[in-house]
C-alpha cells in the first residue's frame, strides 16, 4: 500500500520550529448555517443573512476576513504596526477575498493558494518566520465562502440540480490566528509541508477522494520521520476530507500500520451536523478548518482539553478549466503540531 | 499492494455513496407529473377562455417558463428542484431555471457582461445544439419528402 507515496528521503521529513512560536490569539467569523451547526457556540461573530452587509457575496467574503482580523488585532490588544506579516488566503482567483479584504490593514501582506490548505499553509509559514526570528509576530487569515465558490467553481446559486453524495459543502467562514515569538502557548512545535498527491480522480464532486492521497503521504512521512505514534495525540484533525476522504484515510493509513481511527476526526465532519444539515459529505473550504481550529480547537487548548494535537489541511488542486480539459484532481496536506508546551530541549524552551 | 492510480479509482469506488436512485426517480415522476398535469390545467383554461389552439401551444409554455422565472426569483425553485431532480429539470421549467438563475447570480458584473454574457452560459449548449439538430433534421426531411416517403 505504501508504493506510490513520495518516500521519506532527505528533506522530506518534519522540520522541528525553532524557538516555537506561541498562537498568541484566535478569531473567527462565520455564517448562519456553520452558526446553526454543532460548533456554532465557539465561533466570535456571525451573520445572518451571510452577506454581512455587502452587496456582492465576493464582498462578503473579503468583509469576513477583514473582520476577522480586526477581531484578532482587538483580542490580542496589538496594533497593526505590531504585526510583521500577514499570511492569507481563499478560493477565488487571484485570491481576491483576502487582497481586497485585508486591504485597510497597513501590514505586509502573502497572498497564498493551497486550496483548502491555506490555514494549515499560512500557520506553517508564519511559525517558520517568527520561529526563525525574522517576526516577532505574524497573523495567518483565511476564508472560504458558499455562495463566491459555489459561483466560481460549480453552477449559479439559484439554479436547481441535485448534489451527489459525494459532495461537500463549502463553508461560510474566517478564522485568523496571531502567532507570536513570546508566550506561553499553545504552541507550533513541529510542521511537515505537503507534497501534491494525484492519484487520477476527475470528479470535482468527489474531493475527498482526490485529497486523501495526499492527507496519507503527510501522515505517514511525519509518523515515520518523527517517530511519534498516532496515541500520542489527543486529537488528529485532517482539513476537509469529508465522509469519503476521512474512511480512505482512516482505512489506508491503517493497512500501513498506523492506526489514528481512535484520535482521528476531520474538520468538514465537525462544522455540521450529518443528520440534519443536509451537506452530503461534510464542510469544505478554507473557512472550514480555519473557522473548526480557530473556533473549537484552540479554545480547547486555552480550556486544558488540549495538549497536543495534529493538524493536517487539504486542499484540492484544480480550478474550473483544468477540471472541464479532463485534468485530474491532486491533493495537498500540510501539517502542523499544536502542543500546549514546548518540547524539552528546545532552542528558547 | 501498489497504490496506482487505476487501483486507488477502483478503491475509491467502495467508498463513494450512490445517488438513491428509485428514490430520485419517484419523486421525479411525482413533480415532473405534476408539472405537466399544471400545464395541461392551463392548456384547457386557455382554451375555454376562447383562445385560438395555435396561441394556446406557446401560451402554455410561456406560462410554466413565467413561473419558474417567478419562483427562481424568489429563491424557492432550487429547493423544489433539489428533491425533484429530473422532475423540473426536464419539462421547460428546467430551461427556463437555467436561463434566470445565471442571470440573476451575474447581476454585479453589468448588464451587458454579467447578465447579458452569462445569461446563457448553462442553456447555451442546449439552443446551439437544439438547433443544429433542427437544421440537420430539416436537411434529412427535405430530402426524404422530395422522395414521396414522408
Amino acid at each position: 500500500m505504501t508504493e506510490g507515496f513520495a518516500s521519506i528521503g532527505k528533506n522530506r521529513g518534519v522540520l522541528t520550529v525553532p524557538n516555537p512560536p506561541t498562537i498568541r490569539a484566535w478569531a473567527t467569523v462565520v455564517g448562519k448555517k456553520e452558526h446553526d451547526g454543532p460548533l456554532g457556540g465557539d465561533f466570535d461573530l456571525h451573520a445572518e443573512d451571510d452577506r454581512f452587509g455587502m452587496d456582492t457575496w465576493e464582498k462578503a467574503e473579503s468583509e469576513m476576513q477583514r473582520l476577522a482580523l480586526g477581531l484578532l488585532l482587538k483580542k490580542s490588544g496589538c496594533r497593526e504596526e505590531d504585526i510583521g506579516a500577514v499570511f492569507a488566503g481563499d478560493l477565488l482567483n487571484q485570491c481576491t477575498g483576502s487582497s481586497f479584504g485585508l486591504l485597510d490593514y497597513g501590514i505586509p501582506y502573502f497572498g497564498l493558494y493551497g486550496a483548502c490548505s491555506t490555514m494549515a499553509e499560512g500557520m506553517m509559514l508564519s511559525s517558520l518566520l517568527v520561529g526563525g526570528g525574522y517576526f516577532s509576530q505574524a497573523a495567518a487569515v483565511c476564508s472560504s465562502h458558499f455562495c463566491s465558490a459555489e459561483r466560481q467553481f460549480r453552477t449559479p446559486i439559484e439554479y436547481g440540480g441535485q448534489r451527489t453524495p459525494t459532495a461537500q459543502w463549502t463553508v461560510t467562514g474566517s478564522g485568523a490566528v496571531l502567532l507570536s515569538a513570546d508566550g506561553c502557548g499553545p504552541y507550533i512545535t513541529e510542521v511537515l509541508p505537503g507534497i501534491s498527491v494525484q492519484k487520477g480522480i476527475t470528479d470535482a464532486n468527489n474531493m475527498g477522494a482526490a485529497m486523501a492521497p495526499a492527507a496519507i503521504d503527510t501522515l505517514a512521512r511525519y509518523f515515520a520521520s518523527s517517530g511519534a505514534q498516532p496515541d500520542d495525540f489527543d486529537a488528529i484533525l485532517t482539513g476537509d476530507l469529508g465522509q469519503v476522504g476521512h474512511d480512505i484515510t482512516a482505512d489506508m493509513l491503517y493497512a500501513m500500520g498506523y492506526d489514528i481511527r481512535r484520535v482521528y476526526n476531520d474538520c468538514g465532519l465537525m462544522i455540521y451536523s450529518s443528520q440534519s444539515q443536509d451537506v452530503h459529505a461534510g464542510g469544505s473550504g478554507c473557512g472550514c478548518s480555519a473557522s473548526v481550529i480557530c473556533g473549537h480547537v484552540l479554545k480547547k487548548f486555552a480550556c486544558g482539553d488540549y495538549k497536543n494535537i495534529l493538524f493536517v489541511g487539504t486542499g484540492a488542486l484544480m480550478s474550473t478549466t483544468s477540471v472541464q480539459q479532463g485534468l485530474p484532481i491532486a491533493g495537498i496536506a500540510h501539517l502542523v503540531r499544536i502542543s500546549a508546551e514546548k518540547p524539552a530541549g528546545t532552542i528558547g524552551g | 499492494m501498489n497504490l496506482d492510480a487505476k487501483t486507488y479509482q477502483n478503491y475509491v469506488k467502495a467508498y463513494a455513496k450512490k445517488s438513491p436512485s428509485p428514490k430520485n426517480c419517484i419523486a421525479a415522476f411525482l413533480v415532473g407529473g405534476s408539472i405537466c398535469l399544471l400545464a395541461e390545467g392551463f392548456y384547457r383554461l386557455y382554451l375555454h377562455l376562447g383562445l385560438a389552439e395555435a396561441s394556446v401551444r406557446i401560451l402554455t409554455p410561456v406560462t410554466i417558463i413565467v413561473l419558474t422565472a417567478i419562483a427562481t426569483g424568489f429563491g424557492v425553485f432550487d429547493c423544489l428542484a433539489k428533491f425533484a431532480g429530473a422532475g423540473t429539470l426536464v419539462p421547460i421549467s428546467g430551461f427556463a431555471n437555467a436561463v434566470t438563475s445565471p442571470a440573476i447570480d451575474n447581476k454585479a458584473e453589468g448588464l451587458v457582461m454579467g447578465v447579458g454574457a452569462k445569461m446563457f452560459i448553462i442553456a447555451g449548449p442546449v439552443i446551439v445544439y437544439g438547433t443544429l439538430a433542427s437544421v440537420i433534421w430539416g436537411v434529412i426531411y427535405y430530402f426524404l419528402h422530395g422522395r414521396g416517403i414522408v
